[in-house]
């Protein structure tokens, strides 16, 4: 076999699957995965390791599943994620671990990201994690927010032996998990489910429905719950809007309010009474990952999408892989265009989008090239509606209701670098909600981070003597 | 889940429930509302909040049947649950931020449309605890659903009701009660809060800003979340756009743009519309297989 090309892994076919929410990529069987492993050369000072945010032992666990140990290769990966069988899916692997990959130079580099998934499905269906649990220490740990970053936290509070609740505002777990990223990315109850299953094997206690800074605020867990510390997670879901005339229009929508009606409340099943409409002819506005979810969720439901994007197809932030298949499944990519008005029709209902060609000029800040207007390059694209997807900003509820809070001038929550020390004693805070909106991983590997800070807090605090 | 404590008909299609969700009882304020599921498959459906009792840990809501949800819902009775209830949610009612003194020499109005009586009491009722009585216009389609009168009155000063089809108080719209008061130089109050239908609480604001008093009203717009995640409860308020679940319920009536708002209270109603025939088909369906067993 060629060691410079990689096993491709199976998918369903993009006639089949742009018709029905089922998972679009099917993953290594065990014998692609050996395969696969069978690629990696091992290097003595594995870059891979250092692109990963969480420094997952990569080559320990690649070399056990070419020996065939894949318990241990489980457990070397659980050592490091807690949520391995979702990173797997969801990272973007090409610019972290696979982007660091030696054999870039020559070929493909090795399909961390699949073996990742491989392996952790292969122990979540086993169910052959052995659980390291450290004897009750007897004191109460609250996390707001079930998305990756406060599932982490919590998962490694409750191992180091804290009586560990997590609230949350909507009435199911998972965060962005549950409502955001769709089931033919990330099946739900296959991945999600099972990862917050094993959370409450630990003896995590998740409370639903409960929305801190109103039904309780953060004081009052301290005060009248006795919670000795507080984990924020809170995530940054609050869409953001251009602010272009017609925004308003009835057929213009955040992508979170499709995503939220078609993930969450099940919109695309007969059997769930919550309503979604997208229309025959659909404009996403954005590039990321967001986008792309929005873009073929609207697919799904039988519209013509085109993607509007003010960059160029290169800079396309989502992941290559979501790309990709979006262009497979028929998304079609209106790049280097802004919309600068939507178009109503006499009843009000979204009718054609105006929008402008742009051109790339010099790189701004962040290093991209920043997208500039080509002037009278207008023109007109009919639509039925428009689904918004242009970054979100933390969740405002916990920030406006938490007296001593502080925020930084992107109104996400000040916290300290690494240990997420907020301004408030035994208050800390990560993910999301403190970096804006991020990566999977990054909230993950802040909510383990945080939980290390709280757990030496804790100690030094109650348990020395 | 959250236990139902109390169930009591208003009238046909009206019920108010008393639930127990001592979490909700213990913050909630006049204003706020509340998101409640009544099944796995069911919408998270906003319902202003009625009435609430720290001590026994109840929130009440009132629920009328107007859509697929709200029908199944109104079928629920003592003993019965919940799935969820989430709250409260909402900024409360600008009053509580004022001191007694202040309250005690403000005059107020308050109007309620239809099912709008029910968040309009928490209000009236907050008010009145600190003796201070508020004045009320009651409205309804006809006297059937002109609910909770009775626990109005005993919380009100002036209380006047009104009917479209003039089987109970005076025929026709709140706004003619309004009008009616102009007239004899009543209409002196230093503020109205509205709540009810939108284009009831348009017509009020209409009027109000003609005789320019400063006017309340508290939007029942779409929603999903209820927290700020989906934009699907947006406003137009002074030219700016809003969320009504974290920013309101409650804005200034002579800033929002009703034809708007009423709009976007459409966009699903077609749909909405054939799944409650659906259900009433159901119903019918069901009766008939109940009656056999
Ligand atoms: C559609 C979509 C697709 C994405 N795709 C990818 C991808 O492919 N790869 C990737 O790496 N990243 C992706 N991301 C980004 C990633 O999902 C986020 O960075 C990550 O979920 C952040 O985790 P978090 O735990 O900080 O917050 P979240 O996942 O946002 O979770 C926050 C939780 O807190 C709850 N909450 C908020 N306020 C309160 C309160 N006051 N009280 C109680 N609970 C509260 C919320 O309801 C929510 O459940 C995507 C995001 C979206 C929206
Ligand atoms: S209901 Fe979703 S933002 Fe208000």
């Amino acid at each position: 076999m060629d060691r410079f090309k990689k096993i491709d892994v199976k998918v369903l076919s993009p006639e089949v699957r742009k018709c029905n929410f089922e998972e679009v990529c099917l993953g290594y069987s065990e014998e692609e995965a050996v395969l696969e492993a069978n690629r990696c050369l091992l290097c003595k000072k594995p870059a891979c390791v250092q692109g990963c945010p969480v420094s997952i032992d990569i080559p320990g666990f690649i070399a056990k599943i070419k020996e065939g140990d894949l318990d241990k290769a489980g457990e070397i990966v659980f050592d490091s994620s807690t949520l391995p069988a979702i990173c797997g899916r969801v990272c973007p692997q090409e610019s972290q671990c696979e982007g660091k990959c030696v054999l870039n130079k020559k070929g493909d580099p090795v399909s961390i990201g699949k073996l990742e998934r491989f392996i952790a499905d292969y122990t979540n269906i086993n169910n052959s994690l052995k659980i390291r649990k450290n004897p009750s220490k007897g004191l109460k740990v609250a996390v707001v927010g079930s998305g990756p970053s406060g599932l982490s936290c919590a998962g490694e509070l409750a191992k180091a032996g804290y009586d560990v609740t997590i609230f949350e505002a909507l009435h199911k777990p998972g965060g962005v998990l549950e409502y955001g990223i769709p089931e033919f990315r990330l099946p739900k109850d296959k991945v999600v489910k099972k990862e917050i299953q094993n959370l409450k094997n630990l003896g995590v206690k998740i409370e639903t429905d409960v929305i801190i800074g109103r039904t309780i605020t953060v004081d009052s867990l301290m005060k009248d719950e006795d919670f000795k510390a507080v984990y924020l997670a809170s995530g940054a879901g609050l869409p953001k809007f251009m602010g272009i005339p017609g925004e308003n229009l009835n057929g213009v929508f955040s992508a979170n309010e499709v995503l939220t009606r078609a993930n969450l409340m099940k919109a695309f099943r007969d059997d769930y009474d919550t309503p979604v409409f997208v229309g025959k002819k659909v404009i996403v506005v954005g590039g990321g990952n967001v986008a792309m979810d929005a873009a073929r969720t609207a697919l799904r439901f039988g519209a013509e999408v085109h993607v509007v994007y003010r960059r160029g197809l290169e800079e396309l932030p989502a992941r290559v892989e979501e790309v990709h298949h979006a262009q497979e499944e028929g998304v079609i990519f209106n790049v280097l265009c802004n919309p600068l008005e939507i178009i109503g029709s006499e009843d009000g209902w979204v009718k054609a989008v105006k929008c402008i060609r742009m051109e790339l000029g010099e790189p701004d800040s962040s290093g991209r090239r920043r997208p500039q207007e080509i002037e009278d390059s207008e023109f007109i694209i009919e639509a039925d509606s428009v689904i918004m997807s242009l970054g979100t900003s933390p969740n405002p509820i916990i920030n406006k209701n938490t007296k001593g809070l502080q925020l930084n001038k992107w109104e996400c929550i000040d916290a300290e670098d690494v240990s997420g020390k907020t301004s408030i004693e035994g208050v800390f805070a990560g993910g999301d909600a403190v970096t804006g909106a991020a990566t999977v991983i990054l909230a993950m590997g802040a909510g383990k981070n945080s939980a290390a800070a709280i757990d030496k807090y804790l100690t030094d605090k109650y348990l020395t003597k | 889940m959250f236990e139902i404590k109390k169930h009591k008909i208003l009238s046909p299609g009206i019920s108010l429930y008393e639930v127990y969700a001592p979490r909700v009882a213990n913050t909630a304020e006049p204003g706020q509302f509340v998101i409640v599921r009544i099944h796995e498959k069911g919408e998270r459906i906003p319902l202003t909040i009625c009435d609430y009792n720290r001590e026994a840990g109840t929130v009440s809501i009132v629920v009328q049947a107007v859509g697929r949800s709200t029908f199944q819902m109104v079928k629920l009775e003592k003993g019965d649950n919940f799935l969820d209830f989430a709250g409260p949610l909402g900024q409360p009612s600008e009053l509580i931020e004022e001191s007694d003194e202040e309250l005690k020499n403000k005059k107020i109005l308050f109007i309620g449309g239809g099912v709008g009586a029910a968040p309009v009491y928490p209000q009236i009722k907050w008010l009145s605890d600190k003796g201070i009585k508020a004045d009320m216009i009651l409205g309804a389609r006809s006297k059937e659903q002109l609910i909770l009168k009775e626990d109005i009155k005993k919380t009100t000063n002036n209380l006047w009701l009104c009917t479209n089809d003039g089987s109970k108080g005076e025929t026709g719209f709140v706004t003619d009660v309004m009008r009616r008061l102009k007239q004899s130089n009543e209409m002196n109050y230093d503020l109205i809060v509205v709540i009810g239908p939108m284009i009831m609480m348009k017509s009020v604001s209409e009027l109000s800003l003609e005789y320019g008093i400063k006017t309340i009203a508290s939007l029942n717009t779409l929603m999903v979340d209820g927290t700020g995640m989906c934009g699907a409860c947006r406003v137009t308020v002074g030219n700016e756009t809003k969320f009504t679940c974290v920013d309101g319920p409650e804005f200034n009536a002579h800033l929002v743009d009703f034809n708007e708002a009423m709009r976007r209270q459409m966009i699903f109603k077609t749909e909405e519309g054939k799944d409650l025939l659906k259900t009433q088909k159901e119903t019918e369906e069901h009766n008939c297989s109940c009656q056999q067993a």
